[in-house]
């Protein structure tokens, strides 16, 4: 069975084909480097995305956070909502880690702006 | 009246990597002026990923990449200001600010670098029949209300115009639990990074109808729905394809454009073609001493070319600076845009006194296919670069090593060449 996937890793956008046999990647054509493979590896076995969205702190202003590893594509949902429900307070740095696990991803939610 | 060196307009990513890179040529007396209340720019609401890979070789959000840059003006000591509006340049520069600290005030700079970003096209310049409802925001207005302010505008949404801001909001709207009913592309490509189509659409189900357009908007006070109708070759309408879909918010994502009322007030030729200023390879405008970088000077869709093309604005202006403020006389060569290539920046390039390499930033008319670019000056090709696929919606950049130019006296061209 061969898949057409896009490679998101960068703007290039590389269209490649998977070649899959139960499960598993045969073969991949189609990218220019080495991300587009890893990327058309994890989109078969397990694919994963980085959430970015925005927790509105106690004093009332949004804090824009991110997933700080990716989690499962079909987790994103459930993770938005357990991330908008996470309670901070300013000020916040870049960097902080608002969320150590969050569902058991192993993700970590880091805050993603300097906020007084 | 407060005299500067370098005055650089606009504190988003431009202004700073500018300000930063004339500091590092020695210039002290730098000053930024923002009209917003902090530095960053367009940045401080693009909380996505996607900034900063080539700079910084890792993959930040748009206020991750500009706090670094931000910090690095703070750490400088590189003077900014804030909540301060350019309201006017002078021929002979001349700046004229107005500031809720100082009111209206004329400062004298030695140099004046042009970043004043971009904004979208509006409602009023797409020729949309319909009442004016409330519910139509451009995409950017709205990306600004849920990621600055903590409001989202709707819950029924449909986005007209597949561009990089009308897809990262369908992704961003659904996240907030709104629902996005489809994106309407007049187009029959998206105008926006195919990644942005599988991670912002694909993965979210919403349908891009390529080839669409919204033919009418519905509601009188308040939005209710729009009417997206299939076009022809020639972008018309097709009678008997129109479509009602019920909504409370319309998204344009239609276009950016140069922010570039300064600069005509200024007397600066624009390029048609960019709605940016004519530059050359130093990226100084027909003004002398006023330089331009960013989104100012043409639209970028990426951050990492704006930083670099910034830092070159700033040490273009320093070197005006520091040889007292003389312009360049020496003859320039044109740029000359040929076969696929709609635009070129610089438009030309004085080629007797280089700072160094020459960078060649375009983008193409069309989707081409296992081509390539080349530049030739008459008929001595001075650089060839094979591509597998080239569109739109990506800009290029192509370096002339400095040597190659340094005896060329006629006019270069940049075109595609298909095998
Ligand atoms: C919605 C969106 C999504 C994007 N996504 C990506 C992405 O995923 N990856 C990527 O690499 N790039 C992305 N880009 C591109 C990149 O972010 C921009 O090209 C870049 O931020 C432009 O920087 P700039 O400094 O030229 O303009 P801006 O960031 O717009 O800064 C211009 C500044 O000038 C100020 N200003 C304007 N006029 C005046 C005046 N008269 N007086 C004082 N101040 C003034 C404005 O307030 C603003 O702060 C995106 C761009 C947009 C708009």
């Amino acid at each position: 069975m061969t898949r057409d996937l896009i490679c998101i890793n960068c703007p290039m956008g590389c269209e490649m084909t998977v070649e899959v046999e139960n499960g598993k990647v045969i073969s991949v054509s189609g990218n220019t480097c080495k991300r587009g493979e890893i990327y058309a590896e994890s989109e078969i076995s397990n694919p994963t995305r980085t959430i970015t969205t925005t927790v509105i702190s106690a004093e009332g202003r949004p804090v824009p956070v991110k997933t700080a590893q990716p989690v499962p594509k079909d987790k994103i949902s459930e993770c938005t909502a357990a991330i908008k429900a996470a309670e901070i307070h300013l000020p916040v740095k870049v960097g902080q880690v608002i969320i150590d696990d969050l569902l058991g991803t192993g993700s970590q939610v880091t805050v993603t702006k300097t906020v007084q | 009246m407060r005299d500067f060196d370098i005055v650089i307009v606009g504190g988003g990513p431009a202004g700073m990597a500018a300000a930063i890179s004339a500091r590092e040529q020695g210039i002290e007396n730098i000053v930024i002026f923002e009209r917003d209340s902090e530095l960053g720019g367009i940045l401080n609401q693009c909380i996505h990923n996607g900034f900063g890979l080539r700079t910084f070789k890792e993959e930040l959000t748009g206020p991750e990449y500009a706090e670094r840059y931000a910090d690095k003006v703070r750490d400088m000591n590189i003077p900014y200001e804030t909540d301060t509006m350019v309201l006017d340049i002078s021929k002979d520069r001349v700046v004229t600010i107005l500031s809720r600290k100082r009111g209206v005030e004329e400062i004298r700079a030695k140099a004046v670098i042009l970043a004043m970003g971009c904004r979208e096209r509006p409602r009023g310049a797409l020729n949309i029949p319909g009442f004016r409802p409330q519910g139509v925001y451009t995409a950017g207005t709205a990306q600004k209300l849920v990621n600055c302010e903590g409001y989202v505008p709707g819950k029924e949404v449909v986005i007209l115009g597949s561009g990089d801001i009308g897809l990262i909001m369908a992704r961003r709207m659904t996240l907030e639990g709104a629902h996005v009913a489809a994106v309407a592309e007049l187009m029959p490509y998206s105008s926006g990074l195919k990644r942005n189509i599988v991670q912002c659409l694909d993965d979210f189900g919403i349908p891009l109808l390529l080839s669409h357009t919204v033919v009418d908007i519905k509601g009188k006070e308040k939005l209710e729905g729009v009417v997206i109708a299939e076009v022809d070759s020639t972008n018309t309408p097709i009678a008997g394809t129109e479509q009602f879909y019920p909504c409370d918010t319309l998204l344009l994502s239609c276009g950016l454009i140069p922010e570039n009322e300064l600069s005509k007030n200024c007397g600066i030729t624009l390029d048609p073609r960019t709605n940016g200023p004519v530059v050359d390879e130093g990226l100084e405008t027909d003004i002398d001493g006023v330089f331009a970088c960013g989104n100012v000077l043409h639209v970028h869709d990426l951050v990492d070319f704006v930083s670099e093309e910034s830092a070159r604005a700033g040490e273009s202006a320093a070197a005006f600076v520091k040889r007292g403020c003389t312009p360049d006389d020496t003859a320039a060569i044109k740029v000359v845009p040929k076969n696929g290539v709609r635009y070129t920046v610089p438009a030309e390039i004085h080629t007797s006194d280089l700072l160094g390499d020459v960078h060649i930033r375009f983008r193409v008319t069309g989707v081409f296919k296992d081509c390539s670019v080349v530049i030739k000056a008459g008929e001595e090709e001075l650089v060839r670069r094979k591509n597998r696929i080239l569109v739109p919606s990506e800009m290029l950049d192509i370096i002339i090593k400095k040597d190659k130019l340094a005896g060329v006296n006629c006019d270069i061209t940049a075109e595609i060449e298909e095998v």
